[in-house]
C-alpha cells in the first residue's frame, strides 16, 4: 500500500507531523490494552458466563436504541433540516445537548423525567405499572438519548447538503411527497444515514454513565459491556482488559468495514450539492 | 537546586516550630488521602481538622469503593494514606506491596436497611426485603458494603435479589433517596449523614456485622511525614470524637 493522496496540493510537512501525533495519541491507549491483555486466559475470561450475558445484552440494546434512534431522529432531523419556524434553533439546541451533558447527568436527568417519580415515570408506573429504571428497556431507552444526537445531526448535515433541485425536478415530474421521499431523498442521503446510524450505534455500544445511573448494574438485566468491565476492574482486572478488548475489536471491525462500504468518497458524490452545477 | 532549596527551608523552619508538647516533623504541602466511600462526610471534617492543625498543609480526598481505589494505586495513582471499608480490600494492598507498615483500624460500622421518606412499603426487617414487589439496592459483593449485606443476608437465611449492584455505597443510597428503590443496603453512618433524605430500619446486633475500617500509609508516597502524621491523627483522640459523632463505633 504505497502513498497516494486522492486529490488537491500536498499539505505543509507540518501538518503530517500533527496528524501522526494525533493518530498516536488516539490509537495508544488502544494498543496498551492489546498489549495488556492476558492472552492465555482469553477464552476463560470471555466465556464466563457475566461476560457472555454482558456481550449478548449489549449488542441487543446498542442495536434497539439504534434502531429507536431511526426511527425517531430520522423525522427530527428532516423537521431541523427543512421547516423555518421559530424555535428550531432551539430544538436543534435541544436535540444536541445530549452530546454535551456528562453521561452521568443524563442519567440523573433521565431519572427526573422516566424514573419512578418522574416528570413523566410517575404516571407511566401509576396508571400502567411500567417502570424503566432497572430494566432492559432502561437500558435502551439510556443508549438512545445519549446516542441519538449522533444520528440526527448527521442526517441533519445530509440533507442540508443535498441539492435540492432532485426534489423539485420530481416534485414538477408529478410525484406525490411519499414518493418523492422514498425514491430521492432518503436514497441520496443514504450515505449520511449510515454514517449517522453507525454513529449513534457506537455511542450506545460504549455508553456507560446514562446506563449506570438510570438502569442500575445487575447482570443479565441492565450490565453490558462497559458495566461489567468497570465491576471486573475491582476484581479481575485481566478479566476486564480482555472484555474491554473484544468491544473495541467489534466497533473496530464494524466501523472499518461499514465506513470503507458507504463513506468511500466515490459513493457521497451522490449527495453533494453542485455535482451537477 | 530544588532539593537544596528545600533542604534549607526545612532546615530553617523545624527549629522555629510551634510549641506543642512533642516536637512536629516538618509537615508541609499535600497530604492525599484515598477513602473508602462510606467515610465522606466524616474524612471532610477531619480534613479540615489537620488542616487547622496544621498550617500550611492540605489534605486531598478522593472518595470512592475500596476496591477502585486500590486499583488506582496499583495503577500508580499517588496517594499517601489508603483507608478501606474492609480487611480484604486492605489486604489486596498489602498483598499488592504498596502499603507501608501494618494497617491500623481507626473506625467500625454497622449495616441499616435505608428505605426512602415515609417508608412507603412499609419495611420492618430483613424478611420484608424478600416480597418480590420490593425493589432492593445492595453493593456489588466486590465491594465491602456488598460482602457485608451478603453476610447479613446469610446469616438471616435470606435469598435477596436486588435490583442493582452498585459500585459503591452513595449509589445506593442516592438510589433511596430518590426514591427509584424500596430499599437499600447501606452503612448505619449513611443513614445518619443522610438526614431525613432516607430512613433507617436498624438490622438486630445478632443479625448484623461488624465493618472494620483500616487505614495504612503508602509504600513510596510522595509526602511521607504528611501521610505518617495523618494516620496519627486518625487514631488520636479528637479524630475518634469526630468519627463517634458521625455514627462509627469503635474497632
Amino acid at each position: 500500500m504505497g502513498l497516494s493522496r486522492r486529490n488537491g496540493v500536498a499539505p505543509p510537512p507540518v501538518l503530517g507531523i500533527l496528524a501522526i501525533v494525533g493518530a498516536g495519541l488516539l490509537a495508544l491507549p488502544l494498543l496498551g490494552l492489546v498489549a495488556k491483555a492476558p492472552w492465555g486466559s482469553a477464552l476463560s475470561d470471555l466465556t464466563s458466563s457475566d461476560a457472555l450475558q454482558a456481550l449478548k445484552l449489549s449488542l441487543i440494546c446498542s442495536l434497539a436504541a439504534t434502531a429507536l434512534a431511526l426511527l425517531l431522529g430520522l423525522p427530527l432531523a428532516w423537521v431541523q433540516a427543512r421547516l423555518d419556524f421559530r424555535g428550531v434553533n432551539l430544538l436543534r439546541g435541544l436535540t444536541t445537548l445530549p452530546m454535551v451533558l456528562p453521561p452521568v447527568v443524563a442519567g440523573v436527568a433521565l431519572l427526573y423525567a422516566f424514573g419512578r417519580h418522574g416528570l413523566a415515570g410517575e404516571y407511566l408506573f401509576s396508571w400502567f405499572g411500567f417502570r424503566l429504571p432497572f430494566t432492559t428497556a432502561g437500558v435502551i431507552l439510556a443508549e438512545t438519548f445519549v446516542s441519538m444526537p449522533f444520528l440526527v445531526i448527521t442526517v441533519e448535515a445530509g440533507l442540508r447538503s443535498m441539492n435540492p433541485r432532485l426534489e423539485e425536478a420530481a416534485a414538477t415530474l408529478g410525484a406525490s411527497r411519499r414518493r418523492i421521499l422514498g425514491l430521492v431523498t432518503l436514497p441520496v442521503i443514504a450515505p449520511s444515514i449510515y454514517a449517522g446510524a453507525l454513529l449513534c450505534w457506537s455511542r450506545a455500544l460504549g455508553e456507560f454513565g446514562a446506563t449506570i445511573t438510570f438502569a442500575g448494574n445487575f447482570p443479565g438485566q441492565t450490565q453490558t459491556v462497559p458495566l461489567a468491565v468497570f465491576q471486573l476492574l475491582e476484581t479481575q482486572p485481566e478479566a476486564a482488559v480482555m472484555l474491554s478488548l473484544v468491544l473495541v475489536l467489534i466497533s473496530l471491525a464494524v466501523l472499518v468495514g461499514l465506513r470503507d462500504r458507504y463513506l468511500s468518497p466515490d459513493s457521497q458524490i451522490r449527495g453533494r450539492r453542485g455535482s451537477v452545477d | 537546586m530544588a532539593v537544596a532549596v528545600a533542604g534549607l527551608l526545612s532546615a530553617s523552619c523545624t527549629p522555629g516550630g510551634s510549641p506543642s508538647p512533642t516536637p512536629p516533623p516538618a509537615l508541609s504541602g499535600t497530604v492525599t488521602v484515598f477513602a473508602a466511600a462510606s467515610l465522606t462526610a466524616a474524612f471532610g471534617e477531619l480534613g479540615s481538622d489537620f488542616e487547622k492543625a496544621h498550617p500550611g498543609v492540605t489534605v486531598r480526598f478522593n472518595f470512592a469503593g475500596s476496591g477502585t481505589l486500590v486499583t488506582q494505586i496499583g495503577q500508580g495513582a499517588s496517594a499517601d494514606v489508603f483507608a478501606a471499608a474492609d480487611q480484604p480490600t486492605m489486604t489486596k494492598l498489602t498483598a499488592g506491596g504498596y502499603a507501608m507498615g501494618k494497617p491500623e483500624a481507626f473506625a467500625g460500622n454497622h449495616i441499616e436497611i435505608a428505605v426512602p421518606p415515609g417508608n412507603p412499603r412499609h419495611i420492618q426487617s430483613l424478611p420484608d426485603l424478600q416480597n418480590s414487589n420490593v425493589l432492593v439496592d445492595v453493593c456489588a459483593p466486590s465491594v465491602p458494603c456488598g460482602d457485608y449485606a451478603n453476610q447479613v443476608f446469610a446469616k438471616a437465611n435470606l435469598h435477596i435479589t436486588p435490583v442493582s449492584l452498585e459500585q459503591d455505597v452513595k449509589s445506593v443510597l442516592a438510589k433511596v433517596e430518590s426514591a427509584e428503590v424500596d430499599a437499600g443496603v447501606v452503612y448505619v453512618t449513611d443513614v445518619q449523614a443522610a438526614g431525613s433524605k432516607v430512613v433507617g430500619v436498624p438490622i438486630p446486633p445478632n443479625q448484623n456485622v461488624l465493618a472494620t475500617y483500616p487505614a495504612v500509609a503508602i509504600k513510596g508516597s510522595p509526602n511521607q511525614a504528611g501521610g505518617a502524621a495523618f494516620l496519627a491523627y486518625l487514631l488520636s483522640g479528637p479524630a475518634q470524637q469526630v468519627l463517634g459523632r458521625y455514627g462509627f463505633v469503635k474497632a
